[in-house]
């Protein structure tokens, strides 16, 4: 009776073993661990191209993640992409002119939208829009300024900190 | 046996279709197995826990090696920071997952396989029919169960395995930032598309490989010419089946 | 063959007719005809591969025969499903050649075994009738014992304790007296005798030993290519006149039994020129 007692008690603990093997590969080195369970509040950004972005992409300010984006959807008016991002209840001090942009981290890395905060003294709420935004670098639109202009654009790829100076906003609305 | 090779093939053919036969058997015995409930778990200490060491092991290797070749490769390309990334998303999509089960069919296939065919050599299965307990739900079923769960968990724990050992060599030894290497992997692994996917491979794979030993145990003829013939037939048929199947399923799942 | 047609008897447990097995295309039996009353100890003998174990594999539903009639308690064998061929089985015990204990499981819980399956009994239950079975047998000591550390003849009277824990109403013994030393068969034969005595059991013994046999068994039947050669008590048989009986339990090696394999002829066999009669 104790061997196969001890057999129930090494069973179950090799499955336990095997369900916290899994619980931190699920949640340790995938996506899952750039959820941010605690609270968040919604803005919106709309772009005219959002390139390689993804859903759960980072939101990020001076290269710290912020939140991440919640959804993307094509704005069947405008023919615009609009980006709905969540952004943790932490950082609710968001001037309200403040920018977004679609940067790529490194060169073949990952697309995320980066925030440049503006100076206005009031703070965005819950669902408003960001009124400046600057779409996804294209490199083929870049090589083609790069033909056409013959000398290569003062402004480079997306460094990947975040940091960058802020890109000439297109104007939107 | 014969050297002609349409009935060579024909054989082969037939053993595909008793060997599916049998998978519906045991499918069917499987309800009645769950009486015999100790059995499965006995055997999930069999097949799972008694194969953790290997499988750890090899895991800490596989991650190692995996971790040291990437970084080499990659930091040619100037992309050394994503060795994190592209050793996760190679065992988690493939390696880890057909690894383990080859593991699996080394390890424990051949000793199902083996003790099956011996219990068939010596009359255990048949006494078993005579004391009208059914060898399909009390051996076959049990074994089966056990392969499926244990697998996957298996699996998982290769996984982790590895990524430790990716990350010894990468970080502690390679001088990698430790931030870099979580952090891009974590920005390009996706739980479902990349962890999950893998785990159901991996319950694929359990499936196939103790199918084929208890299949072969249960058809071994009963010498120990036949068992030695099975348990060899386990490793290769299990080889065989896992990488083709992962085939199939890689250009379904993706 | 007088006992083609053996006399119909009021209540034979197991009743078979006109049964015929071909195996690898070799007939094994022929229209066969027996009957084992109930009660009683019945031996089956005959030369090797006559097809003994094959005759007991039929009455168990182990293995189905061409064609024929098996009736096991009121039961057509051949034909009963699954279910109901699991039910009838709990009720007859087996005693194999090889023992076949399982080798994952002790002493104890082997014999545990058809318990264990078939009957939710409390833990003092099972051991008591456990022990009381292996006391029978002269085992109650090894009951701690893997099988791998039991001799054969130790392994048969385990395999013999399980065959009678669940008190079956027949018990099959395929070989029971093979590798047992004279004590222990001694103790053998009269724990057949007194199962069969004081519980009514029915038994099928088949068995070479006529020494032994002629000992336990009321009934023998001598089976010979795929009929009943000869049907009688063991006394009958031994000074039976038959050209059957008296091959058989003198040994001799010409007869109507063949001692040799079919073969070719010897002489071509041995790259002799063949011989011409």
């Amino acid at each position: 009776m104790t061997q196969r007692r001890s057999y129930q008690v090494g069973t179950g603990l090799f499955i336990l073993l095997g369900f916290a093997a899994l619980a931190y590969l699920a949640t340790q080195t995938t996506s899952v661990a750039n959820f941010r369970q605690g609270e968040s509040y919604t803005l919106k950004a709309s772009f005219t191209n959002v390139g390689q972005l993804k859903l759960r992409a980072p939101v990020k300010i001076a290269g710290v993640r912020i939140g991440s984006v919640e959804a993307i959807d094509l704005d069947p008016a405008k023919l615009e992409a609009s980006v709905r991002l969540a952004i943790d209840k932490k950082f609710d001090q968001l001037p309200d002119d403040s920018s977004a942009a679609i940067f790529t981290s490194g060169l073949l890395g990952d697309q995320y939208v980066g925030v440049q905060p503006g100076g206005s003294p009031d703070m965005f709420k819950d669902g408003d829009e960001f009124v400046l935004t600057q779409s996804s670098l294209q490199l083929e639109d870049l090589i083609g300024k790069f033909l056409v202009n013959g000398s290569p654009s003062p402004k480079p790829a997306e460094s990947g900190d975040g940091s960058a100076k802020p890109p000439a906003p297109d104007q939107h609305q | 046996m014969s050297a002609r090779p349409t009935s060579r093939l024909g054989d082969a053919l037939a053993q595909v279709g008793a060997c599916g036969l049998f998978l519906l058997q045991v499918l069917g015995a499987v309800p009645k197995s769950l009486r015999h409930f100790r059995e499965t778990i006995r055997q999930i200490w069999f097949v799972g826990a008694m194969s953790l060491v290997i499988i750890m092991t090899c895991g800490l290797f596989v991650g190692a090696v995996l971790g040291l070749q990437l970084y080499d490769v990659l930091s040619r390309f100037g992309a050394s920071a994503m060795s994190g990334t592209v050793v996760a998303l190679a065992l988690y999509r493939e390696l880890g997952p057909v690894v383990t089960a080859l593991l699996f069919a080394g390890r424990a296939g051949t000793s199902i396989t083996a003790e099956i065919g011996l219990m068939r050599a010596t009359d255990q299965l048949a006494a078993m029919e005579m004391m009208a307990v059914d060898p399909l739900a009390y051996v076959a079923a049990p074994r089966f169960i056990a392969g499926v769960v244990a697998l996957p968990l298996l699996a998982c724990v290769f996984n982790a395995m590895a990524i430790l050992g990716a990350h010894a060599v990468c970080v502690s030894w390679l001088g990698l930032d430790g931030g870099t290497f979580w952090s891009n992997m974590t920005a390009s692994v996706d739980v479902w598309t990349d962890v999950v996917n893998g785990v159901w491979k991996s319950v694929a794979f359990g499936a196939v490989c103790t199918l084929i030993a208890t299949f072969n145990g249960y058809t071994t003829a009963p010498t120990s010419e036949g068992v030695a013939y099975a348990t060899t037939r386990t490793v290769v048929f299990s080889s065989i089946a896992t990488l083709a199947l992962d085939f199939v399923m890689t250009a379904f799942l993706t | 063959m007088s006992h083609a047609n053996p006399p119909e008897r009021a209540d034979a447990l197991v009743e078979v007719r006109g049964l015929s097995t071909v195996l690898n295309g070799k007939t094994i039996f022929d229209r066969l005809d027996l009957d084992i009353p109930r009660g009683r100890i019945v031996a089956i003998m005959g030369p090797s591969g006559t097809g003994k174990t094959t005759l007991l594999r039929h009455i168990t539903g182990q293995l189905r025969p061409d064609a024929g009639e098996i009736r096991v308690d009121g039961h057509d064998v051949p034909t009963l499903p699954r279910d109901a061929l699991f039910a009838l089985r709990e009720k007859i015990g087996y005693l194999f050649q090889n023992s076949a204990l399982l080798t994952d499981y002790s002493v104890f819980e082997n014999v545990a075994f058809p318990l264990r399956q078939h009957l939710r009994l409390p833990e003092e239950i099972v051991r008591n009738v456990v022990l009381t079975k292996l006391q029978a047998v002269g085992l109650r000591g090894a009951a701690g014992l893997m099988p791998h550390e039991l001799s054969g003849g130790m392994a048969r009277r385990v395999a013999l304790a399980r065959a009678i824990v669940r008190d079956p109403m027949l018990i099959l013994y395929d070989e029971p007296f093979v590798g047992l030393d004279p004590i222990a068969l001694n103790q053998i034969l009269k724990l057949i005798r007194t199962l069969n005595d004081t519980l009514g059991i029915t038994s099928i013994l088949v068995a070479h030993e006529f020494d032994a046999v002629a000992r336990a068994a009321d009934e023998v039947y001598l089976i010979a290519g795929g009929k009943v050669a000869a049907h009688g008590t063991p006394a009958e048989l031994a000074r039976g006149e038959s050209a059957w009986t008296k091959q058989f339990f003198g040994g001799e090696a010409d007869g109507p039994v063949p001692f040799q394999y079919p073969a070719r002829d010897y002489a071509a066999d041995l790259g002799f020129p063949e011989r011409t009669r």
